[in-house]
């Protein structure tokens, strides 16, 4: 046998051979919802139209409110379900996988589909529902920006809940005694720095396993913001938890566009602040200095050591930065919401806002979308409870949960979290 | 800029990892750190770029001491590294990681990623490599990371370049152009210090050679030294370079691989249609830089990986769609590439360790209890046969040094009554004389009339070991060719280009 060595020639870089791995799980998902609301149809069968209203009774232009026939119209909807269902299947055996804008499209479908019928007979305010549903997100998407900042940095904050706790109480009680809403906005600020100094300690300078101390960070919250509410808050309600509230302003122009107006521009400051806060960071994460050190050290804290890159340091900045943030959407609590604090009065939203961390895939843009999508199931829970639907209210007071489960687990492709997420950096 | 180290001394509590190393490198010069595994090189270049503070001596340049109190003072200093393992950050493009830690930024800390960008291209073509400064450094080709990490260090103004064991990962063709761009980085006048354990290399381009033994400067060695010169000063007694055996006894056809796909969870295809057979009494070495599938292969064959297509027959038996244990069970001995991931669990005791994949049934386990008796006389047993330096069966696995810790592999899996054994990397990270003794076992084992499988990225090894080669390219087969196989003809096999003749 001869053998003999052809010139060196280097083969033209080729992509790696790449098959498609298609999951079943979106159409066996999207033929559950199908399935289980035909279901819900045929046994909760009641008629009588729905009407969506499309405008405030104060708009400059007025929309017509559409009128259709509830069961009818639901019916269709699923009908159009089932065919993107079966589109799904017939994606899936072919090995192709189901497009993200047929997820959405079939959402829509069994959204619509589901209002028709829970609300026959009545009438849904689609402006206030969307609206509701932003403003019901605002302590979302502040606590998803604390969780992207933290975990691109490669510290898990599962203490966002007792942040925004945090910041309520301090929102309240700082508001209350300097009377000025702006004021408790630094306060809440500032309640959610503490809590993150605490974390930061624990979790970057001793190494404690971050999970761990975020939960208990939480638990300590709870316990000291119930404490101080019992003993100093509730018998001095009218100096210490009264605080003023924050006013809808409407933006000229932009606020009096059909059915967009009054969604976002007819908000609070702290709604606009929130917007500005997600614009900002998203261009910073990417595009600034501050965002391209902060990701290296949360996907390769060696390699930014070796650049000369304070890993630690840079950690601990992103985590106060991220306690604030968390505070600042406590405030929302009692400068918004409820002018005054209660016990445990957010009721997990830090998990959720976890949740719309994962669902958007660490990035500021998509998790403020999840979030807002958390925030439309509470305030579609409310709408319903209020118009009278046929679910019974702990089913629905469930929603929100239940599509937080559904979007983290069923929906969300497969994602990855920055490399050293959750890891202390030791040097050596 | 001239590099001056004197009497660095470096300790890891009791062990002393530089005992007083004194090195000097000129400018225009590529001195060559030559040591084993674990013989403290890496050590001494953690001090020498800040990422370690020495606890005597000092580092010169150009006559001035310097402070390092961390990597930017060393870059600062105009000290430039390329790392082992890659310093650079899979998800961001060339030009990030390139500017990462210097960036040019404007208005409220914009990046000017335009600016890095050129500093890319700029580089790039003085030296005449080919790089995309807007590509994701993960989709890049490893000889390619690596030139990122040069250029890296370029772009700080470094003088003094070290390379810490730049070779590792490379093919044979990728390993001539870098030394050809480490001869042309030494015409620029930098400084170059060259660490790693290939005796080749280092002859090829060393202008000086240091070699380090246990922590300790033992010699220059000049250039023209023979190999088995510089590796007997490198181990510190005379080396046998090469493996004894005698011609291969063959029987029947025992493993059989056929049509072997495997595919990871987000559509990877890391091996694809493979055919292969192995006859009792042969060892098949399998050539290929890291990453060509040899991982998803082995782990195939002892049922570790999910998405497998194909068949794999041993004595007849299919493997495929078996459970672990079963694959176990009928035979098949795994020396896992990353011993201390998959091979031991570094914080159990050596007698523990060594009836891991033993612990149901007789003779080690009765009615779920374990039987501690017969468990430490099989593990004094092992200790002794498979000469593993512990100071007793109850030490932790993880104390012992990489080459024992490899032997109490061997052992456990040698042990047993084994039908196929499959060795990943079985030398990797361990000192000359365990590689010696492997290497020994791997032969016997073979001799006592076994198919053998042996995956390693070392070329020697292939060699030494191999009955017949099959060198692997992007998880399909280039060739099957005899162990006599010219070394250029196998390196050129590496880089996925057949040459005339060359496939059995």
């Amino acid at each position: 046998m001869t053998i003999s060595a052809a010139p060196t020639t280097t083969p033209a870089e080729e992509a790696p051979t790449v098959v498609t791995v298609v999951s079943r799980k979106a159409p066996v998902v999207l033929s559950i919802f199908t399935v289980g609301l035909a279901l819900v149809l045929l046994l909760g069968s009641h008629d009588g139209d729905t009407t969506f209203r499309l405008s405030t009774r104060d708009d400059l232009f007025q929309l017509p409110a559409v009128t259709v026939p509830a069961m009818v119209t639901a019916w269709l909807l699923v009908v159009v379900m089932a065919a993107i269902a079966g589109w799904s299947w017939a994606l899936t055996l072919r090995e192709r996988p189901t497009p993200l804008w047929l997820v959405a499209l079939f959402t829509v479908a069994a959204l619509v589909s589901f209002l028709a019928w829970a609300a026959a007979g009545g009438t849904i305010p689609v402006v206030g529902l969307l609206g509701g549903a932003i403003a019901l997100a605002v302590p979302l998407v502040f606590g998803a920006m604390s969780g992207v900042i933290g975990e691109r940095a490669g510290v898990v904050n599962i203490a966002i809940d007792g942040q925004l706790l945090a910041g309520a109480f301090a929102a309240a009680l700082v508001g209350s005694m300097i009377g000025s809403t702006w004021a408790g906005l630094a306060g809440a600020a500032f309640a959610g720095l503490l809590v993150a100094v605490l974390l930061g300690v624990f979790a970057i300078s001793y190494h404690v396993d971050q999970v761990i101390v975020g939960v208990v960070l939480n638990v300590l919250v709870i316990g000291l913001t119930s404490f101080l509410f019992s003993q100093v808050l509730a018998p001095n309600a009218a100096e210490l938890n009264s605080p003023p509230r924050f006013k809808a302003i409407e933006i000229p122009l932009l606020g009096e566009i059909p059915v967009i107006g009054p969604v976002l521009f007819q908000q609070t400051a702290v709604v606009y602040l929130m917007y500005v806060a997600v614009a900002v960071i998203a261009w910073a994460l990417y595009r600034s200095r501050w965002g391209l050190r902060l990701r290296a050290v949360g996907e390769h804290p060696k390699a930014a050591d070796t650049v000369g890159i304070k890993v630690n340091r840079t950690r601990y900045r992103a985590v106060l930065l991220a306690g604030a943030i968390a505070g600042l959407g406590g405030a929302f609590y009692t400068l918004v919401s409820v002018p005054q604090f209660n016990r445990e009065m957010t009721g997990g939203a830090g998990y959720i806002a976890l949740a719309a961390v994962i669902f958007g895939k660490w990035d500021p843009i998509r998790a403020t979308l999840a979030a807002l999508l958390f925030g439309f199931a509470s305030t579609l829970q409310g709408v319903l409870s209020v118009i009278g639907s046929p679910v019974p209210s702990q089913f629905m007071l469930m929603l929100p949960y239940v599509v937080t489960v559904f979007a983290v687990a069923g929906l969300v492709g497969r994602s990855r979290p920055p490399a050293a997420d959750g890891v202390p950096y030791v040097k050596g | 800029m001239k590099l001056e180290l004197r009497n660095i001394t470096k300790r890891f509590g009791s062990l002393v990892a530089n005992d007083s190393i004194s090195l000097t490198v000129e400018p225009g010069e590529i001195h060559c750190l030559l040591g084993e595994n674990g013989a403290g090189k890496s050590t001494l270049m953690n001090v020498l770029y800040g990422l370690y503070q020495a606890d005597e001596g000092e580092i010169v340049l150009d006559g001035e001491v310097q402070r390092f109190s961390g990597p930017g003072d060393a870059m600062a200093a105009g000290i430039g590294m390329v790392h082992q393992h890659f310093m650079l950050i899979p998800v961001f493009t060339v030009a990030e990681n390139v500017m990462l830690g210097n960036e040019q930024t404007g208005f409220a800390g914009r990046l000017d990623l335009d600016a890095s960008r050129a500093r890319v291209r700029e580089i790039a073509d003085r030296f005449g490599f080919h790089v995309d400064p807007d590509r994701l450094v993960e989709d890049l080709p490893v000889g390619v990371q690596q030139r990122v990490e040069i250029i890296k260090a370029l772009s700080r103004d470094a003088e003094v370049l070290v390379f810490d064991e730049p070779t590792a990962v490379l093919t044979p063709s990728e390993t001539d152009e870098l030394m050809e761009i480490m001869r042309q980085l030494r015409s620029a006048g930098k400084a170059i210090v060259f660490i790693t354990h290939k005796l080749r290399e280092v002859r090829e381009v060393a202008d000086r050679i240091t070699v380090i033994r246990l922590g300790k400067v033992v010699g220059e060695a000049s250039p023209s030294a023979s190999n088995a010169e510089l590796a007997s000063m490198m181990v510190g007694r005379p080396v046998e370079l090469t493996v004894r055996k005698d011609a291969p006894k063959l029987g029947k056809e025992a493993l059989v691989v056929r049509d072997l796909t495997v595919i990871d969870d987000t559509g990877h295809v890391h091996v694809d249609g493979l055919s292969f057979e192995i006859r009792a009494g042969e060892v098949l070495c399998v050539a290929g830089v890291q990453g060509n599938g040899q991982t998803e292969l082995t782990e195939a064959l002892l049922g570790l990986q999910g998405r497998v297509r194909g068949s794999i027959t041993l004595d007849g038996k299919e493997l495929v769609g078996r459970t672990v244990r079963q694959i176990l069970d009928a035979g098949v001995g795994f020396i896992p590439e990353d011993r201390q991931v998959d091979g031991l669990v570094a914080g159990m005791s050596v007698a523990e360790n060594l009836m891991l994949d033993r612990s149901h049934g007789s003779p080690f386990t009765r009615r779920g209890s374990l039987q501690l008796k017969a468990r430490d006389e099989f593990a004094r047993r092992m200790v002794h046969e498979y000469d593993v330096r512990t100071p007793g069966i109850e030490t932790l696995v993880g104390k012992l040094s990489g080459g024992n810790q490899q032997k109490v592999v061997v052992a456990r899996e040698l042990s047993r009554d084994l039908r196929l054994l499959v060795a990943a990397q079985p030398t990797r990270g361990v000192d000359v004389g365990s590689i010696e003794f492997i290497h020994k076992q791997v032969v016997a084992t073979r001799d006592s009339g076994l198919p053998v499988l042996v995956v390693s990225t070392e070329l020697d090894e292939v060699v030494a070991l191999a009955d017949r080669i099959m060198v692997l390219y992007r998880g399909r087969v280039v060739g099957i060719v005899p162990a006599d196989t010219p070394r250029d003809v196998l390196g050129l096999m590496m880089t996925g280009e057949t040459p005339e003749g060359a496939v059995a």
